[in-house]
């Protein structure tokens, strides 16, 4: 099942950092090398999971960490800030962890960078922190040289615990997949804001904590909810093809059940995105135990967050490691994200 | 307005009604009594359709829907490539569409040129193109490709009385001449022709009259709607069963007989077909399009001496020589019939041009999952 047999080039360049097979190579032949052990039950760095799980007694301490780069840090729907806090918390809740102990935050400022402008994204990082029930009490505040870096990058970490882990690789044929909402707003209002068609739409990202969500899920699924992730770089398709290629199974999506705003379909179009690519950050991927599948869905839908959750597709035994999109009109591999098409979306 | 977009597309992907063109098909497939059916598009927007949509997956087994030489970009010869380097590196500025930088020339491609420092600058129109020159006092050249659509386009701005320094350096090409190529092709065994349906809304139903009549393959005139192609290969198939090879218009709400006889006025002032290679195919008599001699002096070949034999001196890499990007355009073999594709051949590093262009075969099939072939997909556990 390894997919991604290359080698990694002399050079790192934007392609490795866009969620997808490289970047993939990337970590398994420089970064993941010789490190992270967890000993044992627990979950470490060689999973390539959404964070970590140490085993401690009965419990686990699951850590999750993420940085933030997007470009504009100030977007429709969200800013940099409520990004930083939401892709840990979402990181946390995909490994089963959904009430985050703390968080830290690291700040990297561009020399010059505008004090209203970064009192306004701290306001927003305690908005979004009250929203989720936590706080960061510890951080970090580096400055560097004007153009040795654009504006603002964030980093936040998060811990917390849980009795049961859920990994993403934890798929077997028959099981039902399920997404919590629409696809692609995210990735499809950032690329608006930046294309140079300068177009007049109203996307909105769809940033937002999806910590409760999850927990209504896992209350009424319990162990039947066998896999999760965050659709976030890369996509619906960058999340499906990991959980196949990890849990050794393929993955049919029916095209016509996804559910997506006609305005991230058309904007897709247009730029010639395919909004399954385009990248979430307030949304889940879950794999279901096809008996308890449809009370999770039922569950999901009464969560403000997953009014338009919908089940889109099954896993079969054929084709371990691919993603098959029945179209409606017939079928196709999804391919996976490639190359630099949508840097610094996240 | 994007609501409403997503609404009228809506009356051509639903599937519902695909499900009974793809019966149709196959009951002609059935009755045709030889396999397999083969039959060719000559368009990159139909490979988009048939392979985002899946559609090769949903075909009759023993259909084959052929793309042939669809893609401008990807036909565009070495020596013209050539041509715009070799203008590049003499300090001439070039404005020219983004999947045109990367076509690989003799031994550079423009986006190679531009990595040295020469001005080459990625425009979505001509019009674009036009703008660039009224802003410069330089001369600005526009590297032409496309089809008979795009070169309408570009003979508008040459009627418009462009600026001074504006000249074109015309790869366009001429489709119905490359499709009695491909016609005569004997390993190709095309049984029938879909055209495209945007070239034909400037050309009429009525261009392809002649070909039918001298190859007695019939072509029918499809748009790019899922349904569209579907309905469009029924409509193909059915006219070979009839046995009365002939034009059919499957793309009525867009195309006439005669066409866009304006376009067509302004394209045959501003252009002649002459004979020129096509990249991976042939000598095609008719098939460029070059200005004519009354717009001689918007012509970039004849307003500079182009001396691209510095380029010559060069052996191709070895991955070149197992590029099959010649016999993929001309219909014989599939992108998956060739070694490099999706391994040393990607969007990211193209070895051939097919993999450069949206419009390119290899691009297509790559950025669409590789391999169509998913007929036998098992559902549910074990």
């Amino acid at each position: 099942m390894s997919r991604n047999p290359r080698l990694i080039d002399e050079r790192i360049t934007l392609k490795y950092g866009t969620g997808g097979g490289a970047m993939r190579a990337l970590i398994e032949q420089v970064l993941a090398r010789g490190l992270g052990e967890v000993g044992e039950g627990g979950i470490g760095l060689a999973a390539m999971d959404d964070g970590a799980a140490i085993r401690l007694g009965d419990r686990f301490l699951v850590i999750a960490t993420d940085s933030h780069v997007v470009q504009p840090i100030e977007f429709p729907g969200g800013d940099i800030g409520r990004l930083s806090i939401c892709g840990t918390v979402n990181d946390l809740a995909m490994m089963g962890a959904t009430e985050p102990l703390a968080l830290t935050c690291s700040a990297i400022l561009e020399d010059g960078f505008p004090r209203r402008d970064l009192e306004r994204i701290w306001d927003s990082i305690r908005a979004t922190c009250d929203e989720v029930g936590t706080t960061i009490v510890t951080g970090d505040t580096k400055v560097m040289g004007h153009g040795e870096l654009d504006g603002l990058v964030l980093n936040t970490t998060g811990v917390a615990l849980t009795t049961r882990v859920i990994s993403d690789a934890g798929l077997r044929p028959g099981d039902r997949i399920l997404v919590t909402g629409t696809m692609g707003d995210h990735g499809l209002a950032i690329m608006a804001t930046r294309n140079e068609l300068a177009l007049d739409t109203t996307l909105e990202s769809d940033v937002a904590p999806v910590h409760s969500l999850v927990r209504r899920a896992l209350d009424v699924g319990g162990d039947d909810v066998v896999a999760m992730k965050d659709p976030t770089r890369g996509g619906l398709s960058s999340a499906l093809h990991e959980m196949a290629d990890k849990s050794g199974v393929g993955i049919v999506i029916d095209e016509t059940t996804i559910p997506l705003r006609d305005e991230v379909r058309a904007v897709g179009e247009l730029l010639g995105i395919d909004p399954l690519i385009a990248a979430n950050e307030g949304k889940a991927v879950l794999g279901l135990r096809p008996a308890r599948a449809d009370a999770v869905l039922d569950a999901i839908r009464s969560h403000p967050l997953g009014r338009n959750a919908a089940i889109v597709g099954e896993c079969v035994e054929e084709r371990p490691g691919f993603v098959v999109l029945d179209t409606g009109f017939g079928s196709r591999l999804l391919a996976e994200p490639e190359g630099e098409l949508l840097p610094r979306i996240c | 307005m994007a609501q409403a977009d997503a609404l009228t597309q809506l009356k051509f992907r639903d599937p519902t009604r695909a499900r009974g063109l793809r019966d149709a098909l196959a009951r002609l497939v059935a009755a045709a009594g030889h396999a397999p059916v083969s039959v060719m598009h000559v368009c990159g927007s139909h490979e988009q359709a048939i392979a985002k949509f899946g559609l090769r997956a949903a075909f009759p087994s023993d259909l084959r829907v052929i793309m042939g030489p669809g893609c401008p970009v990807c036909v565009t010869d070495v020596p013209e490539v050539d041509e715009a380097v070799a203008l590049a590196k003499q300090g001439v500025r070039i404005a020219s569409y983004g999947d045109m930088l990367r076509v690989p020339g003799t031994s550079q491609s423009l986006a190679d040129a531009k990595a040295e420092g020469a001005e080459v600058d990625v425009v979505y129109s001509v019009t674009q193109a036009v703008e660039l020159a009224r802003r410069h006092d330089e001369e600005v050249v526009f590297f032409a490709s496309g089809f008979e659509t795009t070169a309408v386009a570009t003979a508008a701005v040459l009627l418009d009385d462009p600026p001074e320094n504006f000249s074109v350096l015309s790869a366009h090409k001429y489709i119905p001449p490359v499709m009695e190529i491909v016609a005569e092709m004997p390993e190709t065994k095309i049984e029938g022709f879909l055209a495209a349906g945007h070239a034909a809304t400037i050309t009429g139903s009525q261009v392809f009259e002649k070909f039918v009549e001298r190859h007695g393959l019939p072509v029918v005139i499809a748009g790019f709607e899922p349904l569209d192609v579907l309905a469009g290969l029924v409509k193909l198939l059915e006219v070979i069963h009839s046995g009365r090879p002939r034009v059919e218009n499957a793309f009525p709400r867009c195309v006439t007989k005669e066409g866009n006889l304006q376009a067509q006025r302004m394209l045959w002032r501003v252009f002649r077909p002459t004979g020129g290679r096509w990249r991976g195919i042939a000598h095609v008599p008719n098939g460029n399009l070059r200005l004519r001699d009354e717009y001689a002096r918007y012509d970039t070949r004849r307003r500079f001496t182009i001396d691209a034999s510095a380029l010559w001196e060069y052996a191709p890499p070895k991955l070149v020589q197992q590029c099959q990007c010649g016999d993929i355009m001309a219909g014989i073999a599939s992108p998956s019939d060739c070694t490099l594709f999706g391994k040393e051949c990607t969007p990211d590093s193209p070895v051939g041009a097919c993999m450069v262009s949206a419009e390119g075969t290899c691009k297509i099939w790559h950025q669409y999952g590789g391999r169509p072939d998913l007929r036998s997909i098992k559902r549910g556990a074990a």
